[in-house]
């Protein structure tokens, strides 16, 4: 129970207009919260007010009549029995006629009528008392707008809810509602208003009812905003968009039959308007209309209407048809929306009755064209009038065709025959039943308007076949005479067609294009009903082929016929055509698989591989057959090169592997069982270079074939299943066991060995050591890997050796092997812990290995060989340089997966770095700027290996951590003295970790790291060897200049920023280091005025230099820059 | 002066494309050449209209020619009506431009077509006289206007 005082206070406070909003909402709130959990009813609370209720202060009796109806809002759910409902109904209808109060009146009707069915709801006399009330006393024009949108809302409620009690409200209901609506312009009143009449219309269906007698009125109110002016911008904070308005003005338009006799006429007037927009709502509400109102109300307008449409077809199509191939499937001219609208009102009228097409077939316009259309031969000659007609008349003719059956077989009985007679395409026989082959005459001159209109009335019947194949699954059209008729043509068609795509002719592009389209379309008639037979379809089949296949190099007629092949077969295949596919893979795959393979025609051999490539991946049979033509193919040629020394052959070899590569990898998830064809097609490699006793490829094209082995061999693995990869890893170690590779298993991790050590292998040896290095690269951790214990000896003698691979390879197995300890699954027989032992431990001095110490931690620090050789202290500057380099991709896959012993991977590289490192001497100038490149290695991300493609292990945010911890050793390092030398490499170690590092990270540190950049940039910008990595580190620069975090440290640092960046606006060696340079200083124009003033000066001179640039970007940049400058301040340039 | 605008009702033309440059040449220079100056002049507002100097055709793409190896550059331009007394401004924009995009060692002459102005001795003498120049600009009046028309389009 609410104390009296309380409530009280409560209410004095809503009334009272002094308040602010806040303090009332928040009393609002309390009293509703009290209603709710029933310490207040509503009883004590309509007693507790009833001063403000009923006193004659105009001001506190709205207020508190508010109050009263926002409770009422709040507590919608809240069961009231029926008397208070009832009671409070009455209360604020009756308060609707107290216009000074009228705003609680309406929230509270509303709030009453929303209330829900459980919580004690209006009852239909009640409703119809607020009605009547509302009816009589409201003039909604005469109020602001959010009280309009109210009674519009509370009508829309009575009229959804209430439809019974209002019907008998009858005129005075309409007579109301055009008065309330009459004049109103706020979008959001008007939206409801529009469904208002859509309601009323259903309200009153009847042709005698209250709604047929003032039909003219009510749609002389509403009829007026049509077509729908909107000039509210976009971000009205109510989101009533354009679209909306016009949509729910077409439903009110179209709610009724009643409102045809005035809607029809104003449609088709503003469909003759020249404004766009009116044009597509006029079509898209004619639309409407025309499903709603019905066939008999319509027919009487269709004159009208089909002038109106013709001449909306006529202005919205342009005269320009393509004859590009991106159009060979689609219309081939631009279609707009209001064109778009006219088509589907055609359709909808035509579907809904066949009697509209009797306008069409009447048209003169229309049937003068095919008199008209061979006077011209080319498309080209045509005048613009001419063009237009075809192009507009074609459109007609297929869109009715395609509207049904029925209107199909009337195009095509009255406008097939005289088609193919201008065309010269003529019956001989004089019964015209028996039509046989070689019967027709086909006139040499072809009439590109009439072959244009020709293939949309057949792609239109196609169309119309395939429309309804989708719903019934066992379709006949045979006995249809549109049918009947392109079947006694189908053959001089495909002639004429074919002969098309022969022409020599001077305007031979467009000749070609029409030929293949209308083979094309002819190709793609559906199932066994279709007008085209088989052999017919082969056909076509045989003619596009032969295109491909002839030597006519790449010229638009191949592109073309190659495009109709791959989607006659793509149409094979979606609709599973078993017939035609068996002809398809007889005449088109069987043929161009088998030039693919033999290679002997006349066509380029990249250009025949395109070809089948293309063709086949439109069916996993086709693909299937491909792939094992194409290794056949590639065996033959591999063997025909090591077996008889043909050059040509790998050169064959290489652009085979090529297009399996680009062609068919990247589609591997569309198309089914391919994956499996890869795997035997990467065993069958293998079986050949196991057989192939020597090979080399010292000659011209033999790297690229090397290369593009390896390319392919790896991306099979990746998308290789795990079984898979096992059985080609399998193949492939049996390989290089057999190969003298093995021996070098047996050579001991020594100085003494490993000092003779030299690039030694055969090429055979190399190719086979890369090819399996590709492989253990690709495989997945689960894949398992036989004997890993020798095989990271070979691929670490072989990393000695200078053999990058090899080192990528132990990365990548050091990434994804199992930990051991712990009982965790080791697939390969050998856990992360034995490799690190392997390739950390093995100890030079005695030629012995150091088992782990018993802890199972390994120290990879200073101490082991590896790092010895790479600091120096024995071997040659070569083999220290291959160390270092491998040592870096060890430490990449180490890193990626997060394991710790990175670490001290980092420290040796460090080591290397230092101008007085622990043995004593500065390294080589070469082997520190390995050292430091090895930092890129680790950062940066790899296309070759450990990526996610190929299975790599990768712990979230592993560069911020690696980051946090290096950056820091590197910084101190550089404070410290070093020589100019080692300094530098310490600062391009740096850059590459800095700029291979997300970007926020950089942003976190910027007061720290800034200095250090700059400091770098500057030590960079010395010579021309590190441009490169310059640039990446003044991306990272310019970053946090443009960045709020970075401004703040930028403003600290303004004076050396700006020094630096002016230095490198004179940067020689690279073109985008000076205009990034330039593009920072003029992003340090955020800077606080007082802090880049007195550089103003400094930066004009460097920036009039710069004017003088020899690029001309550079040039752009300096001049924005320039204005920028010169521009803080109110006197002009200085010069 | 006489009140009013000078040609009241000039001929305007559509604007041309933006000259897009293609794939540049990374290791060769490309130096000034007259298309780039047109570009920095083009976008230059008549004193009088609202339209730039290229829509009114004061300007084109031939009436700029760079020799490169002297470092001259020549400009024509012809005024839009014959007794035109906006010539001298439109040329005072057109070097206030170029001083300001080009480097110092550029020579820069600014003439009007023949035959296009009455007055064509006078106007090329004025326009290409250092003294007389750098008086204008000094100016206040003038200067405001140049401005004007020079940073119309940055606006």
């Amino acid at each position: 129970m609410v104390e009296t005082n309380q409530l009280t206070q409560y209410l004095e406070t809503f009334v009272d207009i002094t308040r602010s909003p806040t303090e009332q909402d928040d009393s609002r709130k309390a009293i509703a919260s009290s209603l709710d959990n029933d310490s207040l009813s509503i009883n004590q609370l309509v007693r507790e007010m009833e001063l403000y209720l009923t006193t004659t202060d105009n001001v506190v009796r709205a207020r508190g009549i508010l109050l009263l109806a926002e409770v009422l809002d709040s507590l919608k759910a809240k069961p009231l029995t029926n008397a208070i409902v009832h009671t409070l109904v009455g209360f604020f209808s009756e308060k609707l006629a107290d216009w000074r109060a009228l705003r609680g009146a309406l929230v509270g009707c509303l709030a009453l009528m929303k209330r829900k069915d459980v919580a004690g709801v209006v009852t239909h006399i009640d409703a119809q008392a607020m009605a009547k009330s509302m009816l009589q006393n409201v003039q909604l024009q005469a109020l602001a707008p959010h009280d309009r949108k109210l009674g519009f809302e509370l009508l829309e409620f009575l009229l959804q809810q209430y439809s019974e009690a209002m019907s008998t409200m009858g005129n005075l209901l309409v007579y109301a509602t055009c008065e309330a609506i009459d004049g109103e312009k706020d979008p959001q009143c008007l939206i409801v208003a529009f469904h208002l009449i859509e309601l009323l219309a259903q309200l009153f269906p009847s042709p005698s009812g209250p709604l047929a007698s003032d039909a003219s009125d009510l749609f002389e109110v509403f009829g007026c905003y049509f077509p729908l002016h909107f000039t509210h911008t976009k971000d009205d904070e109510t989101n009533i968009r354009r679209e909306d308005l016009a949509r729910g003005l077409s439903l009110a338009i179209s709610s009724t039959p009643l409102f045809e006799p005035y809607a029809i006429p104003l449609l088709l007037e503003k469909l003759s308007s020249s404004l766009p927009i009116a044009k597509v709502d006029s079509l898209k509400c004619l639309k409407d209309c025309a499903m709603k109102y019905g066939v008999d109300r319509m027919k009487k307008h269709y004159g009208a209407l089909w002038s109106a449409l013709k001449d909306t077809f006529y202005s919205s199509t342009g005269t320009h048809l393509s004859f590009a191939l991106e159009s060979i499937t689609s219309p081939g001219f631009e279609i707009n929306e209001i064109h778009n609208e006219a088509v589907s009102l055609l359709q909808r009228l035509v579907e809904q009755d066949i009697s509209f097409l009797g306008f069409v077939v009447e048209d003169i316009r229309i049937n003068t064209v095919f008199d008209t259309i061979s006077r011209y031969s080319q498309f080209r000659g045509m005048p613009d009038t001419s063009k237009l007609e075809v192009l507009v008349i074609s459109q007609i003719l297929s869109v009715s065709a395609k509207a049904s059956v029925q209107s199909c077989n009337i195009i095509f009985q009255t406008f097939f025959f005289r088609l193919m007679n201008t065309l010269g395409i003529v019956e001989k026989t004089s019964n015209g039943d028996v039509v046989q082959n070689g019967n027709f005459t086909v006139s040499t001159r072809l009439y590109h308007g009439g072959l244009h209109l020709c293939i949309e009335l057949l792609a239109a019947s196609k169309d119309l076949t395939l429309g309804f194949e989708e719903c019934s699954p066992t379709p006949d059209c045979a006995q249809e005479s549109w049918c009947s008729m392109v079947k006694r043509f189908s053959v001089p068609l495909i002639q004429v067609f074919a002969s098309a795509v022969y022409s020599s002719s001077d305007d031979s592009v467009a000749d070609v294009y029409l030929g293949v389209k209308g083979l094309l379309t002819m190709g793609m008639f559906w199932g066994g009903s279709s007008p085209v037979s088989r052999s017919e379809f082969e056909k076509i089949l045989v003619t596009l082929t032969s295109i491909i296949t002839s030597k006519s190099g790449k010229t638009m007629v191949w592109e073309l016929a190659l495009k109709a092949l791959v989607w006659i077969g793509s149409f094979i295949d979606r609709y599973h055509e078993t017939d035609k596919a068996r002809s398809y893979m007889s005449i088109v795959v069987d043929k161009l698989v088998s030039l693919a393979c033999s290679g002997h025609c006349g066509l380029p051999y990249p250009m025949m591989l395109e070809a089948t490539s293309e063709v086949c991946s439109t069916g996993s049979k086709y693909v299937e057959k491909m792939v094992l033509g194409l290794e056949e193919a590639f065996c033959s040629s591999l063997s025909d090169f090591y077996v008889n020394g043909n050059f040509k052959s790998v050169d064959k070899c290489s652009h085979l592997l090529g297009c399996l590569t680009n062609k068919l990898l990247p589609r591997v998830a569309e198309i089914d069982g391919l994956e499996k064809l890869l795997v035997h097609f990467a065993i069958s490699m293998w079986n050949q270079i196991e057989s192939c006793g020597v090979f080399s490829c010292d000659f011209n094209g033999g790297q690229e074939f090397v290369e593009a082995a390896i390319t392919i061999m790896g991306q099979i693995v990746g998308i290789a299943l795990v079984d898979s990869q096992n059985s080609i890893i399998q193949k492939a170690y049996r390989v290089v066991l057999s190969s003298t590779l093995a021996a070098m298993e047996s050579i001991p991790l020594t100085f003494v060995a490993l000092e003779d050590l030299q690039r030694d292998l055969s090429t055979r040896d190399e190719l086979i050591l890369s090819l399996f290095a590709s492989i253990i690269i690709a495989a997945s951790p689960a894949a398992s890997i036989p004997d890993a214990r020798s095989l990271i000896h070979l691929f670490l003698v072989s990393l000695h050796k200078g053999y990058i691979p090899a080192a990528q390879a132990l990365g990548s197995m050091v990434n994804k092997l199992g930990r051991g300890t712990g009982g965790t699954y080791i697939t390969s027989g050998c856990s992360l812990e034995e490799a690190c032992d392997i390739i950390f431990q093995a100890d030079f001095a005695s030629g012995e290995k150091i088992s782990s110490n018993g802890s199972g931690k390994i120290i990879c620090g200073s101490e082991t060989t590896l790092s010895k050789i790479c600091l120096g202290f024995c071997g040659s500057l070569e083999h220290q340089t291959h160390a270092i380099t491998g040592l870096a991709w060890i430490g990449k896959g180490l890193l990626m997966r997060g394991d710790e012993r990175v670490n001290e991977i980092a420290l040796v590289l460090v080591e290397c770095l230092k101008s007085t490192n622990c043995s004593g001497h500065a390294l080589h100038p070469s082997a520190m700027k390995h050292a430091a490149d090895a930092f890129s290695i680790l950062m940066s991300d790899s296309e070759v290996c450990l990526n996610r493609k190929f299975h790599a292990v990768i712990r979230p945010l592993y560069k911020q951590r690696f980051f946090s911890k290096i950056v820091p050793i590197l910084e101190s390092l550089i404070m410290n003295f070093q020589t100019p030398l080692s300094r530098k490499m310490l600062h391009v170690a740096l850059a590459h970790v800095i700029s291979n590092v997300p970007v926020t990270v950089i942003l976190d540190n910027t007061k720290k790291l800034q200095p250090m950049i700059l400091e770098g940039l500057s030590v960079l910008s010395i010579d021309s060897v590190e441009k490169e990595t310059l640039f990446s580190l003044l991306l990272v620069l310019s970053g946090t200049l443009t960045d709020t975090k970075g401004q703040q440290s930028a403003e600290d640092n303004a004076h050396i920023i700006i020094e630096c960046l002016v230095k490198l606006t004179s940067y020689p060696n690279l073109m985008v280091v000076r205009e990034t340079a330039i593009q920072c200083l003029l992003a340090l124009l955020e800077l606080p005025h007082r802090r880049i003033y007195p550089f103003r000066i400094q930066v004009l001179q460097a920036i009039a230099k710069s004017l003088d640039d020899p690029k001309r970007r550079v040039r752009g940049e300096a001049i924005k820059c320039r204005q920028a400058w010169a521009s803080i301040t109110s006197t002009n340039i200085p010069f | 002066m006489t009140l009013g605008l000078i040609n009241a009702n000039p001929v305007v033309q559509a604007k041309k494309e933006r000259l897009v440059r293609t794939q540049e040449d990374q290791y060769r220079d490309d130096g000034v050449d007259p298309l780039d100056i047109y570009e920095y002049v083009r976008d230059i507002r008549d004193p009088e209209h609202p339209y730039t100097l290229e829509q009114l055709s004061v300007l084109s793409e031939e009436s700029v020619t760079v020799d490169d190896k002297l470092d001259r550059i020549l400009i024509k331009f012809t005024p839009t009506v014959q007794h035109c007394s906006m010539a001298t401004i439109i040329g005072l924009c057109l070097r206030a431009k170029l001083n300001e995009r080009l480097p110092l060692h550029y020579k820069v002459d600014i003439l009007v077509s023949p035959g296009s102005h009455a007055d064509e001795d006078s106007v090329n003498k004025q326009l290409n006289d250092k003294e007389r120049v750098a008086a204008a600009m000094e100016n206040p009046n003038l200067r405001q206007l140049v401005d004007e028309c020079i940073f119309s389009d940055e606006i």
